[in-house]
């Protein structure tokens, strides 16, 4: 495991030109983030959080200033070169899931692979994504469709996708926005579980509660960073779980 | 990325949804069985007429007897009656590589035997038509020369004839036939030779010595027609303008004056009637193309609507690694797969139809390989073409916003 910092923002601008208005999105972001931290970057709409998380996910360019991930700068690279840093070293997890539908998990969980530069047989793509699968709580289903699982599940699916291609950073945008408080903290569960064996995670949220499961939060607003401070009270997961009637406790399918 | 590995992804995008997959490759299968049927009719019609026209024989010269003019009006062929047996005796004589010569005298006229009578058609011809037409024997022997310098009471006649009055049950050789109250004795039976391209029916014929035609039933002095027979292929326009001069010669036909024969060859015929299937088939084969193409526009729609309806997918692609030459290629490899599997299909079912339509409508026809290869070539063709388009536009989807669309 490499030490230091992963992700290094260093005074980042975005504006947008929508008609004649410029809209100053990000003015001016600062923010370096290290190795294994579990992050919540939080804020109301409008305060541009969703333009950094799109610009940390490498899916935008900061209009100024620079970003280094995993010491390589990444401001200036073009559409191709982008795509295949999130490939590599970024994994997405959505509001929505975004899970190809009427395809079973495990090809759901091989998408990422198939566009990586290794060329893998079908076996191997397998093993892999039935790895990943097994790592947050799927085993079994991996022939499931979408359609044949909760929302919870296929949250979880979105993560195995995530992580197959063994990212320097899961960036995770309002992963529990679409899910009830119950599945939510299941879901804060293996993100903190995940922090636990080291991996890096930033996570989009407006839940103060949910924000209190990560290890750091980030508070924007205007565009810009205005809190920026270690979570002292942290959830834990498993704990708060067992807090929660067993009544509610998931039927199996 | 490989490209093995965008053939996977395209292949799994079309598994999952079978049913859109089959019907926008239908109109493909459609077109393309369509072409496929409708050139093996139009080249069946062509090879059936060649066949006919090759059943004429190899290397004939027909010289018809021309028209006559009388008060501004024509008769056709044969009405003048300007042939006479000297002329076809000169053209034996004097025309090289000529190497058979059939005089012929025609009508159709009542034939009996027993109790039995039929109108079929009587031909009067030398002992060489036979050879000329390449028109063996299916029992019995033919007439010889020698009837033919005596004008004996024989003829040959042909199956559906024999059948009409004989039956099917009995041979018709050594019997006789009545003709004009003349009995003729039948020295054999033609093998079946099927319906000319203009729609006679060959077999439904008796032919005799042109001498015996001419003296005992027929009458007159004039030929209907020469049947002239060169050696080589190659001889033929020689030939062909040496009769001509030859007869002009022989009927003091002045410079300038129209001749009163025609002189035509095998090829002319073939000419005049390959034209006439050719422009069947261009028809058929045309018609059948334009569903072939409002097929592929069927793959651009689908293709449009599938790249609008997969918009969040596709964000979704391009979030995980997926460069805009691999939507580029996932979605041209989809129009392509749906067009090509749709061709091979298409080619099935077009063989399908083929066989169904000459075994249950008699219709001659002809699948070539040519044929096949051109749909398949154009069917893939056709998903490039009309896949591009849906192709480039998914490839330019902003990530971003395409993650975004609801």
């Amino acid at each position: 495991m490499k030490n230091g910092e992963v992700v290094k923002l260093i005074d980042v601008h975005k504006t947008y030109h929508t008609g004649d208005v410029d809209v100053h999105a990000v003015r001016g972001v600062s923010l370096e983030i290290q190795r294994g931290e579990f992050v919540a970057l939080m804020g109301a709409s409008g305060s541009g959080k969703s333009t950094l998380m799109n610009i940390l996910g490498c899916l935008d360019r900061p209009t100024s200033g620079r970003y280094v991930l995993d010491d390589a700068d990444v401001s200036a690279l073009d559409r191709d070169q982008l795509a295949d840093i999130r490939n590599h070293k970024l994994g997405f997890v959505f509001q929505s899931f975004n899970l190809l539908p009427r395809t079973s998990a495990r090809e759901n969980v091989e998408l990422p692979l198939l566009y990586g530069t290794r060329h893998l047989t079908n076996a191997q793509l397998r093993g892999k994504a039935d790895a990943v699968l097994a790592l947050v709580g799927l085993c079994g289903r991996e022939d499931h469709h979408p359609s044949q699982l909760s929302g919870g599940q296929q949250q979880r699916v979105a993560i195995a996708r995530a992580l197959v291609n063994d990212p320097e950073v899961v960036l995770a945008d309002e992963p529990t926005g679409n899910l009830d408080s119950r599945t939510s903290v299941e879901i804060m569960e293996i993100f903190q579980q995940l922090n636990d064996r080291g991996i890096t995670i930033i996570m989009v949220t407006h839940e103060a509660d949910i924000a209190s499961y990560a290890r750091r939060n980030v508070v924007m607003r205007d565009g810009l960073i205005l809190k920026d401070f270690n979570v002292t009270q942290r959830f834990d997961a498993a704990t708060e779980l067992e807090k929660i009637a067993p009544i509610d406790a998931e039927a199996p399918i | 990325m490989k490209v093995g590995s965008t053939i996977n992804i395209a292949l799994r995008a079309l598994r999952r949804n079978k049913m859109r997959s089959v019907l926008t490759a239908l109109g493909i299968i459609i077109g393309v069985a369509a072409v496929i049927a409708m050139v093996g009719i139009g080249n069946g019609a062509k090879a059936q007429v060649e066949a006919q026209i090759a059943s004429l024989g190899e290397n004939i010269i027909q010289v018809l007897s021309g028209s006559t003019t009388s008060s501004g009006i024509r008769s056709g062929w044969g009405g003048a009656g300007t042939l006479k047996i000297e002329d076809a005796a000169a053209i034996e004589r004097e025309i090289p590589g000529v190497i058979a010569v059939s005089e012929e005298v025609f009508s159709n006229m009542q034939v009996a035997a027993g109790n039995q009578n039929w109108l079929t058609r009587v031909l009067g011809e030398s002992a060489d038509y036979l050879d000329i037409r390449q028109w063996p024997l299916a029992d019995g022997a033919p007439f010889t020369p020698q009837d033919v310098r005596s004008a004996n009471k024989v003829c040959v006649i042909g199956q559906t004839a024999a059948s009409k009055i004989f039956g099917d049950q009995q041979s018709a050789v050594g019997q006789i036939l009545r003709i004009k109250n003349v009995p003729f004795t039948i020295t054999g039976v033609l093998v079946r030779k099927g319906f000319s391209m203009m729609g006679v029916d060959q077999d439904d014929v008796v032919i005799m010595p042109y001498t015996s035609a001419m003296k005992r039933v027929i009458g007159g002095a004039v030929l209907r027609s020469i049947n002239v027979q060169v050696s080589d292929a190659n001889q033929m326009n020689a030939a062909q303008q040496q009769i001509i001069s030859l007869l002009r010669q022989r009927h003091n036909i002045r410079p300038g004056q129209d001749d009163d024969f025609t002189v035509r060859t095998q090829q002319d015929i073939a000419d005049t009637a390959t034209a006439t299937t050719k422009v069947m088939t261009v028809l058929l084969g045309s018609i059948a193309g334009v569903s072939l193409v409002v097929g592929g526009i069927g793959i651009m729609n689908i293709m449009l609507v599938s790249v609008t309806e997969r918009t969040r997918e596709i964000g979704t692609r391009m979030a995980v690694g997926a460069h805009g030459s691999d939507i580029l290629t996932q979605f041209l490899i989809e129009a392509v797969t749906l067009s090509s599997v749709g061709g091979v299909i298409g080619i099935i079912f077009g063989i399908g139809a083929s066989q169904i339509l000459s075994s249950y409508a008699h219709w001659p026809t002809l699948i070539s390989l040519s044929s096949i290869i051109v749909a398949f070539m154009f069917s893939a063709a056709v998903g490039i073409f009309f896949g591009f388009y849906p192709a480039r536009k998914a490839a330019a989807l902003d990530p971003i916003e395409a993650l975004r669309y609801e």
